[in-house]
């Protein structure tokens, strides 16, 4: 599954990559629509806060609005979201984030924008292998859900 | 409209309306069903019904007080069943905010009951455009009203062919009026009851919602008080609504942003804090009774005693291993404490379905503590057993539960026998003979009939028909006000004895849970210290049901540092949840009135006072209405004080000034129960006197002017029993 991955080592905080998130996703400039979020820490270096693909969120979202598409992103079905945000509390990267302009939460779905974007080839899109199947999912695959 | 009916449903009346935008948590108007005569009608709901009586709770008082008078009777046509969520009902960002409040006249009391339930009913009955729906008349024939929220129309239909039990009708409404796919039929919610509500006085009603990820439909209760025996009294097999495409900001929040924040920071707080605290995701309410159990508080063999050695085999990780956990279970969107545990499937061995598997929904410790403990009876299976058929018959298990434990004593202490029973031997621990009870009461037959009636009308038969001993069965027969009480022994807590006893419908513990607060840690020592915890808590929980909320994510619940942060009384009111209330209110609300937590608690009061004043209408409502059985108080018997003879003589020497020396158990008994009944009266003096009432229980005209609940027939109804 694609998954998107970040370089510490490389990253100087140019924070190009939140700006062209946002840019992408919500068409303006704004680090609080982004997906994802390049905090400095004590050290000098930069962390990225951004969805693993983890799944976790599949199994809290009481309407399964959120599915897991065939490259292996975790996508959020707007049609399908009731805004509740448990899968904001529950995320365990603290990686799916929410804005008071839009009902629906949002996360990073791998695009590879901020990839192209980055001036310290810090980030890059992986290949990585399958998250396992959910409760969710394993549901589904056994035809129950 | 996009269903078409079975064959045999004919529309009997029908009300078509313009479905209204739901602004800061009011759709603005209220619908009224006549079943009887076949009347719909809107109502409009303006800014004083706002500001008078919130919502939910409130609504339904308020809407249930123009329907009835004084000579009212629940099986009387104009007795109204009410259901509304208010305004915070359907918010979706913060857990337990999607309940419905139900009340009616309560054919156990006499007096209106008010029950708390969880389902989707209340959330899609405001999005279909109703704050609250009344319905009155007893029909002609059997009926399901229909909201459709998606057509703008109401229906009342014939339908003679649908099921009436709650296993199988939620299922076919769902096939009837839900569509296809998961989304659409998670659009429909049904209240149902069942054949035993016909037949008893302790009808329970069942609020559905469509579990996307199990397939079926799911149920939570409305137990208390005999609403669904009203429902079924009526000839109504089904509420149904039906409404589209709900949205985080389907209530029409005034501040989206602020809801945001304050849910997803909830969220994340349940996520760290609920493993290391109840773990209500992993097993829901079951894991009360070993803590119940360990603090004496669990109550065994009709509350005679507070804790047993086989408790262990109720205790959650008995019941764990049947629930399939991992998956959502709120009874709302949004709801991740999650407590609505689900046996996926569970194989009968009694009854019409013996041998099927079936779901179950639960049990809830109440349900565990009441047909288990309650009954002697230590095993899960036949616990899991009577909560289905419970459900499936529409029986309250709180009071199904204490009713059985309260024969169970009669049956020990000879004044009931097999012959008097149908041949049912009701010792304690007999699981058979409990089931066998309760598919009496499913089948309309035998001494379930007589059990079904509850405990008030039980005690004047045995004592008519058996010559039993009136002041016994008074005292070991565990209801007040009509109402049985639910599972928790109050005997060494005073504050909870006036918790339940001055409850308004009647021993539920909704409105107050102080035992830990004042007999575990003594946190409310004086008299002025308990009153204050029986004004503040009862208004405080009565909020919950003004707002369409839940109790349980205010304090099964907590911030981590809530105990550090706060001295110990503080800590009780967990202040951070309390502030979270607040924003929720203003975030949905807009209301720039409300900022602190007093104006929060200042509209309980409106409403908690106008039901104390309503059950005065109905000719209760005062003191003497308010002193529970001595079994709630103190020992009844000879082997209840001497199963805690050490605390029982201690409290003599040094409380009462006795001493117990050379006095026998019966002497000491006496002395004990004078002593704490004295107790008991002193507390209804401070607690009255907090409260702004006269010392016959009964709001003073001032406490009514205060609260803006001097409405002209209130003031005359309480002028003419308090003069002036």
């Amino acid at each position: 599954m694609k998954v998107l991955q970040f370089d510490p080592t490389r990253c100087i905080g140019a924070r190009e990559c939140e700006r062209e998130c946002s840019r992408t996703w919500f068409k303006e400039e704004n680090r609080d629509k982004s997906a994802i979020r390049i905090t400095e820490a004590k050290d000098g270096r930069y962390t990225m806060i951004a969805c693993t693909q983890c799944g976790e969120c599949i199994d809290v979202c009481p309407t399964m609005a959120i599915r897991r598409d065939k490259r292996g992103i975790v996508r959020i079905d707007k049609k399908l979201c009731v805004g509740c945000l448990s899968c904001v509390g529950f995320c365990p990267y603290l990686a799916m984030f929410f804005h008071a302009d839009y009902v629906e939460p949002f996360k990073c779905v791998a695009c590879g924008k901020c990839v192209e974007t980055c001036p310290a080839g810090a980030l890059v899109i992986a290949d990585v292998p399958d998250a396992p199947l959910t409760k969710t999912e394993q549901r589904l695959a056994r035809g129950e859900a | 409209m996009s269903n078409k009916p079975l064959a045999n449903h004919r529309i009997l009346a029908e009300f078509r309306y313009d479905l209204p935008r739901v602004e800061r948590g009011y759709a603005g108007q209220t619908l009224y069903v006549n079943v009887g005569d076949g009347s719909i009608a809107a109502r409009p709901v303006d800014e004083g019904m706002k500001h008078t009586f919130t919502g939910g709770r409130g609504f339904d008082l308020w809407l249930l007080w123009q329907a009835v008078t004084g000579d009212t009777r629940w099986d009387s046509p104009e007795n109204e069943i009410v259901i509304s969520t208010g305004p915070l009902g359907g918010t979706t960002t913060y857990p337990g905010a999607g309940k419905s409040i139900v009340a009616t006249i309560s054919p156990l009391t006499g007096i209106p009951v008010d029950s708390n339930v969880g389902g989707y009913f209340g959330p899609l009955l405001k999005f279909a455009g109703w704050d609250a729906i009344e319905v009155q008349g007893i029909a002609g024939e059997e009926v399901i009203v229909f909201v459709d929220g998606d057509s703008g129309i109401v229906r009342i239909i014939a339908a003679p062919e649908e099921a009436v039990d709650s296993y199988r009708l939620p299922e076919q409404l769902l096939a009837q009026f839900g569509g296809e796919t998961p989304a659409e039929k998670r659009a429909v919610s049904s209240v149902t009851s069942g054949p035993g509500a016909e037949h008893v006085l302790m009808g329970c009603l069942n609020f559905s919602f469509y579990d996307v990820r199990r397939g079926f439909v799911r149920l939570k209760q409305a137990g208390r008080g005999g609403i669904g025996t009203v429902l079924r009294r009526k000839r109504i097999k089904a509420l149904v609504v039906k409404r589209s495409g709900v949205r985080g900001d389907s209530n029409g929040p005034a501040d989206w942003g602020r809801l945001e924040r304050t849910g997803a920071r909830m969220h994340k707080e349940i996520h760290d804090q609920d493993p290391r605290m109840f773990d209500m995701r992993g097993g829901g309410t079951t894991y009360i009774t070993k803590i119940m159990n360990d603090y004496d508080l669990l109550p065994v063999h009709n509350f005679q005693y507070g804790s047993h050695p086989e408790a262990v085999k109720l205790y959650k990780s008995e019941f764990r291993p049947y629930f399939s956990l991992g998956i959502p279970n709120g009874c709302w969107y949004g709801c991740t404490l999650a407590c609505a545990q689900c046996v996926e499937r569970f194989e009968l061995r009694t009854g019409p379905l013996a041998g099927q598997t079936v779901p179950v929904d639960g049990p809830e410790y109440e349900t565990i503590a009441g047909i288990g403990a309650n009954c002697g009876i230590w095993d899960p299976r036949a616990v899991l057993e009577a909560n289905f058929y419970c459900d499936m018959y529409g029986i309250d298990t709180i009071s199904f539960g204490t009713a059985t434990a309260f024969v169970m004593e009669c049956y020990e202490a000879g004044i009931l026998n097999r012959e008097r029973t149908g041949g049912l031997d009701l010792r304690f621990g007999h699981a058979d003979a409990m089931l066998e009870l309760l598919h009496q009461m499913g089948r309309g037959e035998g001494f379930g009939l007589v059990v079904g009636q509850g405990i008030r009308r039980m005690k004047t038969l045995f004592a008519e028909r058996y010559g039993a001993d009136r002041s016994f069965l008074q005292d070991i027969g565990m209801e007040c006000k009509g109402l049985e009480y639910s599972e928790y022994v109050s005997k060494e807590s005073l504050a909870q004895q006036g918790g339940y006893g001055l409850a308004n419908k009647g021993p539920q513990h909704d409105e107050a849970w102080l035992i830990f607060m004042d007999q575990v840690n003594n946190q409310i020592p004086t008299f002025e210290d308990k009153a204050e915890a029986l004004h503040y808590f009862p208004m405080w929980r009565t909020w919950f049901g003004l707002n369409g909320l839940c109790k349980l994510p205010w304090n099964d619940v907590e911030p981590a540092d809530n105990k550090t942060a706060h001295p110990p009384r503080e800590a009780a009111k967990v202040p951070e949840h309390v502030r979270n209330y607040v924003d929720l209110f203003v975030g949905v609300t807009g209301r720039e009135d409300v900022r602190e937590p007093a104006d929060l608690i200042r509209m309980s009061e409106k409403v908690y006072n106008f039901q104390r004043v309503f059950n005065l209408k109905m000719g209760q409502g005062t003191r003497q209405h308010d002193r529970p059985p001595y079994r709630s108080m103190g020992p009844v018997t000879v082997a209840e004080y001497e199963s805690r003879a050490e605390r029982y003589d201690k409290q003599l020497r040094e409380l009462a000034g006795i001493d117990p020396a050379g006095k026998t158990t019966e002497e000491k008994i006496a002395a004990l129960r004078a002593y704490r009944e004295a107790q008991y009266e002193k507390l209804l003096d401070a607690v009255y006197a907090r409260r702004g009432w006269t010392p016959d229980g009964i709001p003073t005209i001032e406490t009514l002017r205060d609260l803006g609940i001097d409405f002209p027939d209130v003031v005359e109804l309480v002028q003419s029993r308090i003069g002036g």
